[in-house]
Order: C-alpha cells, then sequence, then structure tokens
C-alpha cells in the first residue's frame, strides 16, 4: 500500500457564486522514504493541490471530489481533530518564506517545544532536550543557547533550518516542501536540499518537493510530476523523462533553461505564450494555445491521463529507445 | 578607444548610525575597491550571493549611489561626481531594466502613460504616441497594450514594459538588475532571447546583475564573481566556467544543479559550508577565508588583491599565487 494516494482530486476557487477549477482531476502515490517532485509555473495547481493534502485551503477554495489517501484513510473525511493530529505527527509541511511562517515574537526553542510537546506529550524538560537534539541535525551549531534566540537572530538559511526542525519535530512519516530554497542563495540551497535530502534517507521519510527549477528535481528527486494548467501532464522517473519527455510541455521545458553543461551560444528555445490563467477558458487541452505541436482535436477535447502522460500526440518514442 | 565604462578603485560604505545624536558607530562596506572595464557592445555579468555588492555596485553605476572613494569613467568622462543637470545627459545614455516589474511599474499608469513619461521629462521631440506604439512592438507587445495596467498584464508582459521604458531614450548601456530572477521559466527564456536580440540590433552595452549563474553564463561575454562587497574573479565566461581558479567560483558552480539526473548520479558535490558573514564586520585577510575549503594561515590576515592568471582571466586567492597552477589553454567561441 503507498503510503499517500491521491485519486481524481479537483480544487475549485469560489468566488461570486463562480467556480473555478485550479486543480482539474489528479492522481498520484507516494511511496514511504521517496522523494517526489511536482515540477510547473505560476497557475498549475502544484501548492494548492499539496494545501489540500494538509487540509490547509483558503476558505474560498472547496475540494469538488476525489480522495487523498493517507496510510488507507480518507484525509477528506477526518474531522478537524483528527486533520490537527494528522498535521503535526504524519505529514508536515516546509514553506518558501520561513520569515513568514516563523512567530517574529516567541524565541525559536519555544515554537519548536509546541510542536513537540503537542505531538509527543513528552514533559517540558524532555522536549527541551529533543529541540536540542533536532537542531543539532539540522545543523545549527550553538543549540542550546540558540533555543532562546529568536527569528530576526537568524539568517535565512538558518531559518529554513529551524523550520526544518519543526517540521521534523513529532518523526512525520511525510514532508511536504513547498519551493523549501527559492528564497535562498545558491550556497546555501545546495545545503538546505543535501540536509533535507540526507533526512529523508536515514528516517525513511517521505517528501513532495514542490519546485519550479529542473536542476533541483534532477539532483534530488527520483520521481516527477508535471503539472500544467491543473492537471499533470507528464509523470514518470525523473531520469526517463529528462531523457526522453513525451509530453511538449515538458521537452519545452527543458529547452527553455540555460544549461551549464551546453555550449552557450545555443539559443533558448523558449515556450510561446504566458502559463495558463486558471480563470481564462481554454477547450481542449490546456496547453494547446502555445503547443507548436497541436492539431484540431487538442482544442477540442481534453486528452485523457494514461499511462503517465496527457497528450493526443506524444513526443515520438524512438527518442526514448536510443537512450 | 579606450574603456567604454571603467570602475576605477569603487568603495561604497553605508555609515551606521545610533543613539540620539546619530554618531556613526560603524560602517556596511557594500564595496570595496572594486574595479573593472566593460567594452563597448560587451554584456557583462556581476554574479554573487547576497550581500555580495552587485546591486549596489550596479546602483552606484546609476548614479543612484554616491561612492564613498574611487571613480566610474563612462566614455571618457568621470561620472561619479558629476550631480543635477550635469548628469542628466547620462540619465538618457545609461538606463536600467530592475527584478520585478509589478514594483517597478506605477500601478495606477497605463504602459503607455508609463512609457510615454520617461519621453516627456527628457523633451523627447518626435510623436511620443508613435514612439510608444514603436517600443511596444520592438518588445513584441501589441499597441493596445498601451492602453493596459500593469494588473491587467501576466509578468512576462509586464517585464516587456520595464524594457520598453529602458529602450526609450535609445541608451547606449542598459544596467540589468535581476531582471529575469522573477518570472517563469518558460517566460524567463523569452526575456533572455530578446535581451540577446536588442543588444545585437541596437549595439547595446549590459551589465547584468544576476544569481543564477547558467543565466548569467548563457547572456554574458565575461563576468565577475563577487563576495562580500570584493570581486573574487573575472575573465570571460569560457574560461570561468570551464576552468574556475577561485576556490569560491569553484563552490558556486557545483552548487547549481544541472537539469540531468544522469549527469548527477554518482557526482560528489561538496556543499560550501557556513553562511555569508555580516558585511557590517567582514573577516580580516581574505573576506572568504572562513568558508573556504583551502584556506590558510595567511588568509587570515593579508588581503589577496586580483591578479592576472593568463588573458582575461584574474582571480584573488593567495593559494594561486603560491602555487601557480600550469596555464591552461581555453578556447574561445565567441
Amino acid at each position: 500500500m503507498p503510503l499517500l494516494e491521491i485519486d481524481n482530486l479537483s480544487v475549485s476557487v469560489v468566488h461570486d457564486a463562480i467556480e473555478t477549477p485550479l486543480v482539474r482531476g489528479i492522481s498520484y502515490e507516494v511511496s514511504t522514504g521517496e522523494i517526489l517532485a511536482l515540477v510547473g509555473e505560476s497557475g498549475s495547481g502544484k501548492s494548492v493541490s499539496s494545501l489540500a493534502i494538509m487540509g490547509l485551503l483558503a476558505s474560498a477554495l472547496r475540494v469538488k471530489h476525489g480522495s487523498i489517501k493517507f496510510e488507507g484513510h480518507d484525509l477528506l473525511v477526518q474531522s478537524d481533530e483528527q486533520m490537527r493530529q494528522i498535521r503535526g505527527r504524519d505529514i508536515s509541511m516546509v514553506f518558501q518564506e520561513p520569515m513568514t511562517s516563523l512567530n517574529p515574537v516567541r524565541n525559536i526553542g519555544s515554537q519548536i517545544m509546541e510542536s513537540i510537546e503537542e505531538n509527543l506529550g513528552l514533559t517540558r524538560k524532555q522536549a527541551k532536550t529533543r529541540a536540542i537534539d533536532l537542531l543539532k541535525e539540522v545543523g545549527v551549531a550553538d543549540a542550546e543557547r540558540r533555543l532562546k534566540q529568536y527569528p530576526h537572530h537568524f539568517s535565512g538559511g538558518m531559518r529554513q533550518r529551524v523550520m526544518i526542525a519543526i517540521a521534523l519535530a513529532a518523526d512525520p512519516k511525510l514532508i511536504i516542501a513547498d519551493e523549501p530554497t527559492t528564497a535562498l542563495d545558491v550556497t546555501i540551497q545546495a545545503q538546505i536540499l543535501d540536509l533535507m535530502s540526507r533526512i529523508c534517507r536515514e528516517h525513511g521519510t517521505a517528501m513532495i518537493l514542490i519546485t519550479h527549477n529542473l536542476g533541483i528535481v534532477a539532483r534530488y528527486a527520483q520521481r516527477v510530476n508535471v503539472m500544467y494548467g491543473g492537471r499533470i501532464v507528464e509523470a514518470g522517473r525523473a531520469r526517463d523523462l529528462y531523457a526522453a519527455p513525451r509530453h511538449p510541455y515538458t521537452e519545452g521545458l527543458l529547452q527553455s533553461v540555460p544549461r551549464l553543461d551546453q555550449d552557450r551560444s545555443i539559443p533558448l528555445r523558449p515556450i510561446q505564450g504566458s502559463p495558463a490563467d486558471p480563470f481564462a477558458e481554454i477547450s481542449g487541452c490546456r496547453f494547446h494555445p502555445r503547443c507548436p505541436y497541436a492539431e484540431p482535436i487538442c482544442r477540442s477535447k481534453a486528452p485523457e491521463f494514461e499511462g503517465g502522460l496527457a497528450c493526443h500526440f506524444p513526443l515520438s518514442q524512438s527518442a526514448k529507445e536510443a537512450v | 578607444m579606450g574603456d567604454y565604462l571603467r570602475i576605477e578603485g569603487l568603495s561604497v560604505h553605508f555609515p551606521v548610525r545610533k543613539g540620539l545624536l546619530q554618531r556613526q558607530v560603524g560602517a556596511v562596506k557594500a564595496l570595496e575597491s572594486v574595479t573593472l572595464t566593460l567594452k563597448k557592445g560587451e554584456a557583462f555579468g556581476l554574479v554573487g550571493e547576497s550581500g555580495c555588492g552587485k546591486t549596489t555596485l550596479a546602483r552606484t553605476v546609476l548614479r543612484l549611489v554616491d561612492p564613498t572613494s574611487g571613480s566610474i569613467w563612462f566614455d571618457g568622462k568621470n561620472i561619479s561626481d558629476l550631480t543635477g543637470t550635469a548628469l542628466a545627459p547620462y540619465r538618457k545614455r545609461i538606463a536600467a531594466i530592475f527584478q520585478d516589474p509589478f514594483s517597478s511599474l506605477n500601478p495606477r499608469m497605463t504602459s503607455g502613460q508609463i512609457i510615454s513619461e520617461v519621453l516627456q521629462v527628457h523633451r523627447y521631440s518626435g510623436n511620443i504616441k508613435d514612439r510608444v506604439t514603436e517600443l511596444l512592438s520592438i518588445c513584441g507587445l501589441a499597441p493596445r497594450f498601451a492602453d493596459l495596467y500593469p494588473h491587467e498584464m501576466s509578468g512576462g508582459q509586464r517585464q516587456r514594459v520595464g524594457i520598453a521604458r529602458a529602450l526609450a531614450l535609445d541608451p547606449e548601456l542598459i544596467v540589468c538588475d535581476e531582471a529575469v530572477s522573477a518570472l517563469d521559466v518558460s517566460i524567463q527564456a523569452q526575456i533572455i532571447n530578446l535581451l540577446e536580440e536588442l543588444r545585437e540590433k541596437f549595439d547595446l552595452t549590459y551589465l547584468f546583475i544576476g544569481h543564477d549563474l547558467s543565466v548569467v553564463r548563457h547572456l554574458c561575454d565575461r563576468l565577475a564573481v563577487m563576495y562580500l562587497g570584493r570581486i573574487m574573479e573575472m575573465g570571460t565566461s569560457e574560461e570561468m566556467f570551464s576552468n574556475p581558479r577561485h576556490p569560491y567560483t569553484k563552490a558556486l558552480i557545483d552548487a547549481v544543479p544541472e537539469p540531468d539526473p544522469l549527469g548527477q548520479e554518482g557526482k560528489e558535490h561538496v556543499a560550501l559550508a557556513g553562511e555569508i558573514p555580516s558585511p557590517l564586520s567582514p573577516p580580516s585577510g581574505c573576506v572568504f577565508h572562513t568558508r573556504c575549503p583551502i584556506a590558510m594561515d595567511q588568509c587570515r590576515s593579508t588581503v589577496p588583491s586580483l591578479s592576472r592568471l593568463a588573458g582575461h582571466h584574474s582571480a584573488a586567492c593567495l593559494a594561486l599565487e603560491t602555487t601557480p597552477e600550469p596555464r591552461t589553454t581555453v578556447a574561445h567561441t565567441n
């Protein structure tokens, strides 16, 4: 049984009694200990679908249908109290901006210990010992002294380490990391992602890594879901997907990024147009207005998601076999 | 012809004041004796992490920040001490494109008004409306975009308006401060291509500030790697990436994950330990010594100077001065 099983999940935003779908029927699984990446541009639904797992959707957002099963239990039918327990103990989340997710007027120690006491039922003294251990594990030196400090005493990278310590407090089975290093410098980004993948390896924790950076996916994830316009358009093992993308959008993304291992005189081949606006009416495949291979059927009929792909005209397999 | 833009021994210190009398208690050393030159028509990149001084350098060239010492020579004239009207001609010749088009465009003005404002301020002699339409079309936007407000456009379209505004007065040098950093991957590629196209078409010189090494390498002929207000290494993009010499440049390149899972397999990458020290009290000697994997005793006391290794390639590292590596030939492809 997979750890997390999402089946045909749809999320809509309701505004003035008008419903706009943001996530349009996505299905995927996450197994124990694996790192799965969700890749996509703004408005692809990658963050919204993950907030739905956590039961943290804003009030205007509704799950329209589908199920989210964690260890076999549907999270969508749990009471608020049950979800509160699952959130700390089984699934935790690391956000992009650590300064806005930490409370600026409480010291770091009390914020880590709150999570420990709440979820593990330890005494204050035991919680403090655990907090110090956690800070050491995430690489914060001089942990005992730093417990008494406030978020503004910490650099961006250190704050993100504290957030990871809080996420790890109850030894969760799944961590959802939403652009965890986008606000950080490159050398600090490498430190944080190395740390997170080491933790997953050592604790057998699974991670959903949400990012727009294709390099990060390649270095840290085993499997990838590429999202566009609220759907998963291609899913597969990272190495297969990069070697031979089958969806035109995946191919377009890969050709859009400049790379250090390629001749710099090779011009970039950007995807034309802008990412699909969730509020715009687009018939058929939502990628068709930007797709260089679009045929009439792409304008009228949305492709089914089958065999890890949602496309009427998948790119040729020959390139894939050659690898 | 001499150098087109020459920055000489430029230092910028921001005073830190405290107390009732606002006495100066220290200084943030944002830039420390930076010297570099740009040739006409080249794209020069500045890379580095937060606090390395790349943005301060850009703002000083734009004369938005006053240098503490040193000078900036543009087309044979020292512009670092010009003020007021004496500066006006240079404001026409040097333009800027900023990172976040949403905060650098006035939300209460249409893009047409935003672009024509620049033309009016500098008393453009031609037909302003025609010029706006022309600028929009140069940047790949239809004339109807002149009537749209920033919030009615996508991020990529807004950045095109920002570029159109920068081009309004036919500038020669454009300072691009993280001009593509806030954009989605597919849009970023469109804007990078547009910038390359414009450089060729209008014979522009770019001073391109960025933190994404692969973007800077793609766009720029030469670049400088900065750390805590100083230049660590400088050279052509080919030299810097095929044969990085400074330990910081090596670490920076190593930290960039390549979009290629097969290439990453079994590849050892060593994340640089530690954090960037505060520019309020930078380390003594070589500012990088606190994080440097090959730091020696003398690095703690001696400030290395930027010295030439080969061709245009130079680096500031004591380890390179004491143990010279054999010169490697570097292929120039441009």
